[in-house]
């Protein structure tokens, strides 16, 4: 506390003297040691202020040593503190002395709780690139090497994040070291050290010479690709991606192809799952001529494989691979390939394949022309559009445009209709949602004769439906087709129906009459605006439901802009002076809100 | 189903909306385990002569036919095909139980290699895809196994293997070997609840038979452990794990060995932080106490591990890390609640002040053990400040009424511990008040002059950088100048 008085004291002192560093550390470190966890927390993410005001030289004597030593605390105040140490070199004196910076994040980097550890692995990635050669090999790379040898997993899995970033800096000598170290935790006896190897192995292919990649990588990839561990296979997936990439293409069928064809072969349907997952990448990085060879029939057992979660990760990819495979095999391999087995999913058992392969299977349309869309997939679009589950359907809806392009919508109009009906209706409002979302796009696509004809009707059912949102989104769906169609249309055929709804017994139906011409208003123009909706609004304002009165309120409001100044004078002002007067006070609110914002006063 | 409509219907009629979206009832559903690619060449089986038929002579090569004819996996997902080779399979299984519980002499070396294939061949498997991703073993029903009529018998066969007289582990070394149990491991992920309880009891029997495999064992239940605190958080077995875990920390010779302690302390205490405690929290509290009446000085490191990872937002966590707590408490010694009375005081202060009433409450009930209560009074000097202003503060703002009245109790039963030292405390309590108003007003001010001070740092550094590029273009531009000047004279 005496401390304390000191430094209250100070700060006015030291401004008129210009000299800043008078802060005791002892103080600062009190808020650093802070018994409320919050209080801690917060000092910790203004660490940068208290270095800087002890200034470059005490940050690194003083604060960096007491940081060192007190690494025990919550996680959260570790994650605060390894996130700010990334950013201190400046606060430390420069690239110059930014090594300073190591002895907390190597502490920081062997802690169990993983975000931390990350966190400190992504600061200590940050700061390597600031480090002068001569500092990475005397202080940053010991640091990579103590971690790898270190006695608990935590430490030898952070190490696996930093090999990548020295490696390119340093000597050959060292780099041997490196390459040694990496190998030594490919091989780790827990899989948690092999599983953060094999995540970084495809990083540390790309920053390692050729010869290199071809003598180590190979080994240590064919090695983790029949790791006893599952969850050790499926990462080495992911690293033959970069591998296959860096490989010239007449090493490929010797050094990555056998490890990949057991891979989509694995009997863990996870390491099946991540070739799926990844079939786009890997169909990239190993060429055009594997991909006819292997490929194809590795993503065709993948179409079929027993496990519905592969399935439907190879059938999330059936439209990438498809237009990546080599231009002048590309409609025989579709067709005679991949065609029958996409035929075969249409009709899965699963939902999650089917909808997975309806949100991509209208792609193909483009790559196999009109011809072919119409002769084999329109029978699957179609039934696809009748599928008894709803994702399905509306996937296949979202994704009309790329048909459309190709052989126009009216091909599908006959079926699409009663698809549309039984997903307006559906029992799950999330569905109706979806499903009224596409309605713009729909009726853009389908023209306004089709649409006045049969979808009209669902649009203004919705207007009425029991759940909000749906009305809402309904509201918010008429502006978009007047967008489409203009204010005629609009006078014509949307106008009528919504202030017929003025007069509904139902007070929420009147209000949505109110809520369709607050986003009609403008959209409409000021004729239509004034000759017809204004004069229901007005008559709405003697409604008997307080909601429906204070509504009217903000509608003027809301379309007062709209109007000419004398009719906002002459109508509207002496209504919103009556309801300024209503008995109750929402209504009485919202008035006089209209009457200041509309400058009728 | 027709029941839950009908009630649909009812509830439309009283508000006038339809409750679709009402949640189906879910019904129970099985899996198959992921059996890549079935075997294509289906085998026919034929039955053999019944074993107890079997002339002695040929009993042992019989039970190896047996054996072999068990390897054959059937399709279990099809519930009708191929019905009699799985009657034959079953009443073949069913055989092989019944010899090897009953008969003796009847394993013999030869047939211990066939006997673990066989089981090998038909339970080890990938476990397939959480039919239910979000599957919550508190709320949902497990999905069973849909192969359950068969593997049952054959872990009742395994089981009973192991449990015969006339086991010999010198023999079941070589085919149970380190490769066998982590695979045996892996299957505690199994969502049916029914194949866990014989894993659990068919491993407890390998770690007390084969006792080469015993650290093995130990360190790949860490490595499981290790993967699901830090890596996935999903792992359907931790109970059962744990429950075996129990009788194996029971056995431990003193001095506990290093491995085990740093086994409690890294692996046992991080497992408090996992969303899904509850499933395994009797357990695991089982595993920590019998650390403890192990060894005595592990009480230090298990409590200030607890309140580390004490729940921040989870209540429900917090009354059982609070329940914990009192198991520890109720088996303290003396000498080790003095090292840890502090911290964990002004833990439970802070419990008592929680505004949820079953976290303050279960708190609370803590002074209505005995034992805790004498601990308490012997250090009632330290305790007593540590608690009295939450008490204090907490008797007059609390919402609950239990919870004020129990804490009226509580404060009572200090009075009555110390009288003068409570006078004291409630005599001093506005003036500490004060004084932590205080210390917060200077903490705002030391902030409030350290931030002015890191403006004027920064604004004198921007000067700083702003002089030095005024400086530089000007004299880019007198280079400049004298060449523009002279093009224009040319």
């Amino acid at each position: 506390a005496r401390l304390r008085a000191e430094v209250l004291n100070c700060p006015s002192m030291a401004g008129a003297d210009g000299d800043d560093s008078l802060y005791p550390i002892a103080v600062l470190i009190d808020e650093l040691r802070n018994e409320d966890v919050q209080l801690r927390l917060n000092s910790i993410k203004k660490l940068s202020t208290i270095a800087l005001a002890l200034g470059v030289e005490r940050t690194r004597t003083e604060l960096l040593p007491f940081l060192t030593d007190t690494i025990y605390d919550e996680d959260e105040v570790l994650l605060a503190l390894a996130e700010q140490l990334g950013n201190f070199t400046m606060l430390v004196g420069g690239p110059e002395y930014v090594h300073c910076l190591l002895p907390p994040l190597e502490s920081l980097a062997t802690v169990e709780e993983t975000v931390v550890r990350d966190k400190a692995v992504e600061s200590l990635r940050k700061i390597s690139h600031e480090h002068s050669p001569v500092d990475l090999e005397v202080h940053f790379e010991p640091l990579v090497k103590r971690l790898a040898s270190g006695d608990w997993f935590t430490s030898r899995t952070s190490a696996c994040g930093l090999f990548s970033v020295c490696y390119p800096r340093v000597s050959s000598t060292v780099k041997a070291e490196i390459r040694q170290h990496f190998r030594n935790l490919c091989s780790d006896d827990t899989p948690m050290v092999r599983r953060a190897a094999a995540s970084k192995l495809g990083e540390f292919a790309k920053v390692l010479e050729l010869e290199y990649v071809k003598s180590d990588i190979i080994s240590l990839f064919t090695a983790l690709a029949s790791d006893e561990q599952d969850s050790v296979r499926l990462l080495a997936v992911e690293a033959c991606v970069s591998i296959a990439t860096l490989l010239p293409q007449e090493d490929l069928e010797t050094l990555v192809m056998p490890t990949l064809r057991q891979a989509a072969e694995d009997k863990s349907w996870r390491v099946r799952y991540m070739v799926a997952d990844k079939f786009s990448e890997l169909q990239k990085a190993v060429g055009p001529e594997i991909t006819k060879n292997d490929l194809v029939p590795a993503f065709q057992n993948l179409l079929k494989d027993c496990e519905a979660e592969v399935r439907a990760a190879a059938a999330n990819k059936v439209k990438e691979f498809c237009e990546n495979l080599p231009e002048d095999s590309r409609e025989t391999i579709i067709m005679t390939h991949i065609l029958p087995c996409v035929k075969e999913l249409v009709s899965d058992t699963n939902q999650h394949v089917k909808s997975a392969l309806a949100s991509v299977i209208m792609g193909l349309s483009t790559i196999l022309g009109k011809d072919n869309t119409i002769e084999h997939l329109l029978p699957l679009f179609l039934a696809q559009l009748k599928d008894e589950c709803p994702e399905v359907r509306l996937n296949i809806i979202s994704n009309l445009d790329c048909v459309n392009e190709v052989i126009g919508i009216r091909q599908l109009s006959q079926s699409l209709l009663p698809a549309i009906v039984e997903l307006a209706e559906d029992a799950k409002w999330r569905v109706r949602l979806a499903i009224i979302e596409y309605m713009p796009l729909l009726a853009g696509q389908l023209g306004v004769e089709f649409f006045d004809e049969k979808l009209n009707s669902l649009c203004m059912a919705w207007l009425v439906d029991h759940v909000y949102a749906i009305r809402e989104a309904a509201t918010c769906n008429l502006t978009k087709l007047v967008e489409k169609f203009g204010a005629e249309w609009a006078q014509n055929t949307i106008v009528p129906k919504v202030l017929g709804m003025a007069n509904d017994p139902n007070y929420l139906h009147r209000m949505t009459t109110l809520f369709c011409i607050n986003a009609l208003s403008e959209a409409c123009g000021q004729e239509i605006t004034t000759k017809h909706m204004l004069p229901v609004v007005l008559k709405m304002s003697n409604d008997q439901v307080a909601n429906v009165r204070f509504n009217v309120a903000k509608s003027l409001q809301k379309i007062g802009p709209v109007l000419d100044s004398n009719c906002l004078q002459t109508e509207v002002k002496p209504v919103l002076e009556k309801l300024a007067a209503d008995q109750d006070i929402d209504v009485k609110y919202f008035a006089q809100e209209a009457i200041s914002v509309l400058a009728l006063a | 189903v027709s029941s839950s409509s009908s009630s649909s219907l009812n509830a439309e009629k009283v508000d006038g909306f339809p409750r679709r979206s009402m949640r189906r009832a879910r019904q129970r559903r099985s899996h198959s385990s992921s059996q890549f690619r079935y075997q294509s060449s289906q085998v026919e089986l034929t039955p053999l002569p019944l074993l107890k038929d079997a002339p002695v002579a040929e009993l042992h090569d019989l039970f190896c036919k047996k054996l072999q004819q068990c390897c054959v996996l059937f399709d279990f997902l099809d519930c009708v095909a191929d019905l009699k080779g799985k009657e034959i399979k079953r009443a073949a299984l069913n055989e092989l139980v019944e010899s090897v519980a009953t008969s003796r002499g009847v394993l013999i070396e030869p047939l211990y290699p066939e006997a673990i294939k066989m089981i090998s061949v038909n339970i080890f498997r990938t476990l397939p895809p959480s039919e239910n991703p979000d599957f919550d073993p508190e709320e949902d029903e497990p999905t069973l196994e849909a192969s359950w009529p068969h593997l049952q018998l054959v872990y009742e066969f395994f089981l009973r293997f192991l449990e015969s007289p006339d086991f010999q582990p010198s023999m079941a070394k070589r085919y149970v070997d380190q490769k066998f149990v982590l695979q045996l491991l892996e299957l505690f992920d199994s969502e049916d609840p029914r194949e866990r309880e014989y894993l659990k009891t068919i491993l407890h029997r390998v770690y007390g038979k084969l006792l080469g495999l015993r650290a093995y064992i130990r360190k790949q239940i860490n490595n499981i452990f290790l993967r699901f605190i830090y890596e996935t958080e999903h792992f359907n077995g931790v109970a059962e794990l744990l429950e075996i875990l129990g009788s194996i920390i029971n056995g431990f010779a003193l001095p506990l060995k290093s491995e085990h302690k740093q086994f409690l302390v890294r692996v046992l205490i991080p497992l408090h932080t996992a969303k899904s405690l509850s499933i395994f929290h009797a357990q695991l509290a089982y595993c920590v106490v019998q650390f403890m009446e192990k060894d005595a000085t592990v009480t230090e490191y298990i409590i200030r591990g607890l309140l580390k990872y004490w729940p921040k937002t989870c209540t429900q966590k917090e009354v059982m890390f609070l329940g914990e707590i009192e198991e520890i408490l109720d088996v303290i010694e003396p000498s080790q609640f003095i090292r840890v009375q502090e911290p964990l005081f002004k833990q439970i202060a802070a419990c008592i002040s929680s505004p949820h009433f079953q976290v303050a409450e279960r708190a609370l009930y803590f002074w209505n053990n005995e034992y805790i209560l004498s601990l308490i009074e012997e250090n009632c000097q330290v305790i007593l400040p540590l608690v009295f202003g939450t008490l204090y503060r907490v008797s007059k703002e609390h919402w609950n009424q239990t919870i004020v009245s129990l804490i009226y109790n509580v404060l009572k039963t200090f009075m009555e511990m110390n009288s003068k030292l409570f006078d004291d405390l409630t005599a001093s309590y506005k003036v500490e008040k004060q004084k932590e108003l205080k210390r917060e007003r200077e903490r705002a001010e030391l902030w409030r002059s350290l931030e002015e001070q890191q403006e004027r740092r920064l604004q004198s550094l921007g000067e700083a950088s702003r002089n030095q590029k005024n400086l530089q273009e000007r004299e880019k531009n007198s280079k400049n100048e004298p060449e523009n000047s002279a093009a224009n004279a040319t």
